[in-house]
């Protein structure tokens, strides 16, 4: 399954630049793995050393949030843009 | 430790100073980052925060402050404020009262109990707290626009904001916000942006908008300065308290900010010497329909899990709140706790506060005041001891919530005998 990523600004420098990121994966898991052997550092960023995403980022598989999802698994259908955006606080 | 500035990251050319105010520190990793409009740590996603030069807090003493002006720059020594004074956008924000409720504590059972009223700001929020420090940092860093998402309080004060500094404003909010919240934000001639979706729906559009232009998001990239913004209402109870803290404090909660700057500010008093340090317990209030941190609070989890809002309280309705975790961490370590309410409570809040007091609260204090109630008939807060409860909007801002449920005692025509007939007099 091909994807797209959208990469946070906070990460491109690991991306040399790019935006966005075409990679293979099923699941969301497989995708930030894709991504990681592709740009090395990149899953460090958004894991936690439990392999858990970071309490700070969030992640859309199209539009859905992934915690009202799966999570990693959550399934990545072809052609879907995932989003890792920063947590912000509003008001 | 590392300390990193990301070349990626939108910034502006100039590199100013800020007061009191040193560096940038993430609140999950430590990493250290100079004052720049960047709030998210490069190596885990962690919020940043702003950390102060002990020595300078140091020098601001309670004589200081009150030879200050009646606004919230006279505590300008605790804050990240530009020191270049042309870079200052004073709104007039702060300083609002402290009502001693004693009508609101006889019907509640409480013996000492003050609202602190911030519906007197400038556009009646206490949002034009933290936007008075992020249009001042905009202006130090060489923004031209002022932008946020926003549930309404804050699209009003950015508004206002641009207005008065010369920056464009650029705000987004949900669509279906309440009228007056709109219109009062459409006042001001900047850029109204009404997005089909949520409040999480347009926190996430700014996020990505604020990754690609050269804007200057309150909420988002300036951040960090604008939350401590928040310290003022915490410093101002203490001195109108005659520099000392209060037993309790019940706090409304959206992203969880307020609260931990509250908390913040009440700790800073006690380090700096500027009051006897002394426990205080913070409580949080939520709405039913969008309490995750409350949630949170009751499992005894230290991770919020997001939810979808469904509550009157559309100020305090964000489903994702970003400080939710250190929300929770402050009233833990002060021995505090997080309530929720319903709608109707909510609304009875609202109306007990008026009767009560002739303050007509939007719907977030109608939710504080409701936790007070349900908090106090848990046995959770002590009815003897001293407590606070903050007020942070209007009630004219959100009528709809009480559309429909209150109006004229009687209608009659306009003559002695009709009003007889009515049985009023």
């Amino acid at each position: 399954m091909s994807v797209t990523v959208r990469v946070p600004t906070i990460l491109r420098p690991l991306t040399a630049g790019a935006a966005e990121v075409a990679v293979d994966g099923a699941t969301l898991g497989e995708v930030i793995s894709a991504l990681d052997a592709q740009h090395p550092g990149t899953a460090g960023r958004v894991l936690d050393e439990g392999g858990r995403l970071r309490r700070f980022v969030n992640v859309y598989v199209g539009e859905e949030d992934v915690r009202f999802a799966a999570g990693l698994a959550t399934p990545t259908p072809d052609g879907v843009l995932v989003s890792i955006i920063p947590a912000v606080a509003g008001g | 430790m590392t300390s990193v500035l990301d070349p990626a990251v939108p910034t502006a050319p100039t590199c100013p100073s800020f007061g009191p105010a040193a560096e940038l520190a993430c609140r999950e990793c430590g990493s250290r980052y100079p004052l720049t409009p960047q709030h998210v740590c490069v190596e885990c996603f962690g919020p940043l925060e702003i950390r102060y030069d002990d020595d300078a807090l140091r020098r601001v003493t309670r004589e200081s402050i009150a030879a200050g002006p009646q606004t919230l720059w006279r505590y300008a020594g605790l804050l990240p404020l530009p020191d270049a004074v042309e870079h200052r956008v004073d709104l007039g924000a702060g300083r609002t009262r402290l009502v001693r409720a004693d009508n609101l504590a006889r019907e509640l059972g409480m013996r000492r109990l003050w609202v602190k009223d911030d519906r007197a700001n400038p556009t009646h929020s206490f949002k034009d707290r933290v936007v008075t420090i992020a249009a001042s940092a905009a202006l130090a860093f060489g923004f031209d626009t002022l932008a946020c998402a926003s549930t309404g309080n804050l699209a009003n004060a950015v508004a206002a904001a641009g207005a008065r500094s010369g920056l464009r404003s650029v705000v987004l909010v949900p669509r279906d916000l309440e009228p007056a919240k709109i219109l009062a934000s459409a006042i001001y001639g900047g850029t109204l942006i009404a997005v089909d979706g949520s409040y999480d729906d347009v926190n996430r559009l700014c996020a990505e908008i604020a990754g690609e232009l050269p804007w200057a998001f309150v909420n988002v990239n300036v951040r960090p300065f604008y939350a401590e913004g928040s310290k003022t209402l915490g410093y101002e109870v203490a001195e109108e308290l005659g520099w000392r803290l209060p037993h309790a404090v019940v706090v409304p909660v959206a992203s969880g900010s307020l609260l931990t700057k509250v908390d913040k500010a009440f700790t800073e008093l006690g380090r700096l010497g500027l009051v006897e340090p002394a426990p205080y317990r913070v409580f949080g209030a939520q709405a039913t329909g969008c309490s995750p941190v409350a949630t949170a609070y009751k499992a005894g989890a230290d991770v919020v899990a997001p939810v979808r809002p469904a509550t009157i309280a559309r100020s305090l309705a964000i489903g994702n709140p970003a400080d939710g975790p250190y929300a929770l961490d402050a009233v833990r370590r002060t021995g505090g706790g997080v309530e929720d309410v319903s709608d109707e409570e909510i609304v009875d809040g609202i109306r007990l506060l008026a009767r009560t007091e002739g303050i007509f609260a939007e719907t977030a204090g109608g939710v504080t005041v409701a936790t007070l109630r349900k908090l106090l008939a848990a046995g959770t807060l002590d009815p003897d001891g001293e407590t606070v409860v903050f007020n942070t909007g209007d009630g004219l801002k959100t009528l709809d919530a009480v559309a429909g449920r209150i109006g004229p005692t009687a209608t009659i025509a306009p003559s002695l005998a009709a009003f007889r007939a009515a049985g009023l007099g």
